[in-house]
């Protein structure tokens, strides 16, 4: 506890100094934050337009992927087992081998994907993730192939399972098809699962670093360059400790905020069974 | 592999409740099984494709146009890896492990105690602490980053006059502070699913706390145990930004570190490498997959194969 704590006052102190490590850190008001958010660091609100546009497309993506994916594994097919397995697998890959291992298929001369496009007929496939054009969508792929069999997925399951059979057979005896079973039943009874996993997928949305960091370093010319990327070269590159706090703490209450916006807009469509919240 | 058998097979979806007429069924399965082959192969090919380059020649590596599958499987490529020049891979591994089984010790020792304390004892602002506790998971770990290291640096600067920068402190201590907020508050609910009956037979019995801990509490919650175990091994195994920060020397790094090393040595281009570093992430993979595959009998089971047995 005081593992957090301790260092968040810490940190909120040094969000309103100019510190370098070596000499102690001077009192300078709100200059940091003026400095981020006025226009003083020309890659704050390109960091920050960045890391939404990430957070706006993955989110939705990888939820819906993961849904379906649970879905298809909650049909009692053969071999279910061995598929989620197979599913999980790339989500246990740690960050930095996924980007070692899609910066060889990505690579321009050599690469799988652009092989497969020339055998498709492609006559001069792009260079991905060295293309500032597509280094965005092609970091997106890669990180849902990461992210949509995970721990998403799991837990979708594991809601989806949660759901009892009765309620489908009484829907099939009033008349209910297919769809009308998934869109009155299942989605419904979902809610709080997909409520769950959509806090949890903006959180992670908004942190990403470790995969952008090793596959592209940010560039093409910032093309990739995320908010925890700037942060953590304004902190340990460049060793400005006071203006990266005060950008840590622009990020906890964006996070903050985000968090409690959607808290306060489940109200509106998930539905509890019973009294009992998560 | 062996642990996808014992798993039971899932029943198909029972008959009675099935409307529709035997041929729809049959070409909704059809499509269904398509679509799932189609996703294993869109899961399973980045791997494919690397574990094939990781077995090429280096010829072959460079061959354009490039070819799927080597003609011979070089697998020497991946003894090579441990005896490349300028690049101490087998020493990341130890390092890794090092780090890894250290702070997963740590993890699983410190979150039980704090679980047990929050699980069966009454104390003062113990409920207003657990709140705090839960409130720390949705908080993003990158706000504490530099007061962390500052105090890493700072304080045993003060202290005993040398920083803890690029030693393995920064990485395993925290471990052993409260285990992480999410293991404790899952050990939690499964302490208090365990029956207040078996404590109070043990206090008859004569029992101490720490053995009720000890004998009752821990042998019954393995399950919980192993699911924390392997949340911290990978969490630890996988850690890029921790070991980035502290760490500066090279011979300390642990594989997420060396592994961008080798990624970053400057490539001749006569002498092409590709090859080696497929072989090395493959080598970083393993020992998550292996693990997972151990314990998910434990934990998969518990989340989601109860469900497909009802």
């Amino acid at each position: 506890m005081l593992w957090t704590l301790g260092p968040m006052v810490w940190s909120l102190y040094l969000a309103f100094s100019r510190y370098s490590i070596i000499r102690s850190p001077i009192w300078v008001g709100l200059d940091n934050f003026e400095r981020a958010l006025q226009g003083g660091d020309s890659l704050f609100w390109p960091s920050m337009g960045r890391t939404f546009t990430w957070a706006l497309v993955m989110v939705p993506l990888s939820l819906l992927g993961s849904l379906l994916t649970a879905l298809m594994l909650n049909q009692g097919l053969r071999g279910t087992a061995i598929l989620r397995t197979l599913f999980f697998i790339p989500s246990l890959t740690p960050a930095v081998a996924l980007a070692v291992l899609w910066r060889w298929i990505y690579q321009p001369d050599f690469g799988a994907l652009n092989y497969l496009l020339r055998e498709l007929g492609v006559a001069s496939p792009p260079a991905w993730l060295a293309d500032a054009r597509f280094a965005m969508p092609s970091l997106m792929v890669m990180t849902l192939w990461g992210a949509v069999g995970g721990g998403t997925m799991l837990i979708f399951l594991a809601g989806l399972q949660g759901i009892s059979q009765e309620l489908y057979e009484a829907a099939e005896i009033d008349g209910a098809g297919r769809f009308a079973r998934f869109r009155n039943v299942t989605l419904p009874l979902l809610t709080p699962t997909i409520f769950f996993n959509l806090i949890i997928g903006v959180i992670a949305a908004l942190r990403t670093f470790t995969t952008a960091f090793v596959a592209t370093g940010g560039g093409p010319n910032y093309a990739t360059w995320f908010y925890i990327l700037h942060l953590y070269q304004t902190a340990f590159q460049n060793f400005e400790l006071g203006y990266a706090s005060a950008l840590a703490w622009i990020f906890f209450v964006i996070v903050v905020g985000l968090t409690l916006a959607n808290l306060r807009l489940s109200r509106r469509w998930v539905y509890y069974e019973g009294e009992e919240a998560i | 592999m062996t642990a996808i058998s014992i798993e039971p097979k899932a029943p198909a979806p029972s008959e009675a409740r099935q409307s529709s007429t035997p041929i729809d069924q049959r070409i909704r399965r059809l499509f269904l099984y398509a679509g799932s082959v189609l996703l294993a192969v869109m899961f399973s090919s980045p791997f494919v494709f690397s574990v094939a380059s990781s077995l090429k020649t280096v010829a072959e590596i460079h061959a354009f146009p490039p070819t799927l599958l080597p003609a011979v499987a070089q697998w020497e490529n991946y003894a090579a890896v441990f005896s490349l020049k300028g690049v101490p891979f087998a020493q990341f591994y130890w390092n890794s492990a090092f780090i890894t089984f250290t702070s997963m010790f740590g993890t699983i020792t410190t979150a039980a105690v704090s679980a047990y304390g929050f699980a069966r004892f009454k104390w003062p602002g113990r409920d207003a602490m657990f709140m705090v506790l839960l409130s720390t998971l949705v908080l993003p770990e990158e706000v504490v980053l530099i007061p962390k290291f500052l105090m890493f640096n700072n304080v045993p600067k003060a202290l005993i006059g040398k920083t803890l920068i690029d030693t393995y402190w920064p990485l395993i201590l925290p471990s052993w502070f409260g285990g992480g907020a999410f293991n404790v508050f899952l050990l939690r609910q499964f302490f208090m699913q365990i029956p207040r009956d078996f404590d109070e037979a043990a206090v008859l019995d004569g029992a101490s706390s720490w053995q009720i801990f000890w004998m009752i509490m821990l042998p019954l919650s393995r399950p919980a145990l192993a699911t924390v175990a392997v949340f911290s091994f990978l969490g630890q195994w996988n850690d890029f930004i921790h070991p980035l920060i502290y760490l500066n020397t090279s011979e300390k790094f642990p594989l997420s570190l060396g592994l961008r090393y080798f990624q970053q040595q400057p490539t001749d281009a006569m002498e092409p490498r590709e090859h080696l570093l497929m072989a090395a992430s493959l080598l970083m993979v393993a020992p998550a997959i292996t693990v997972y595959l151990f314990a998910q009998r434990y934990f998969v089971r518990g989340i989601v194969m109860s469900g497909i047995k009802g």
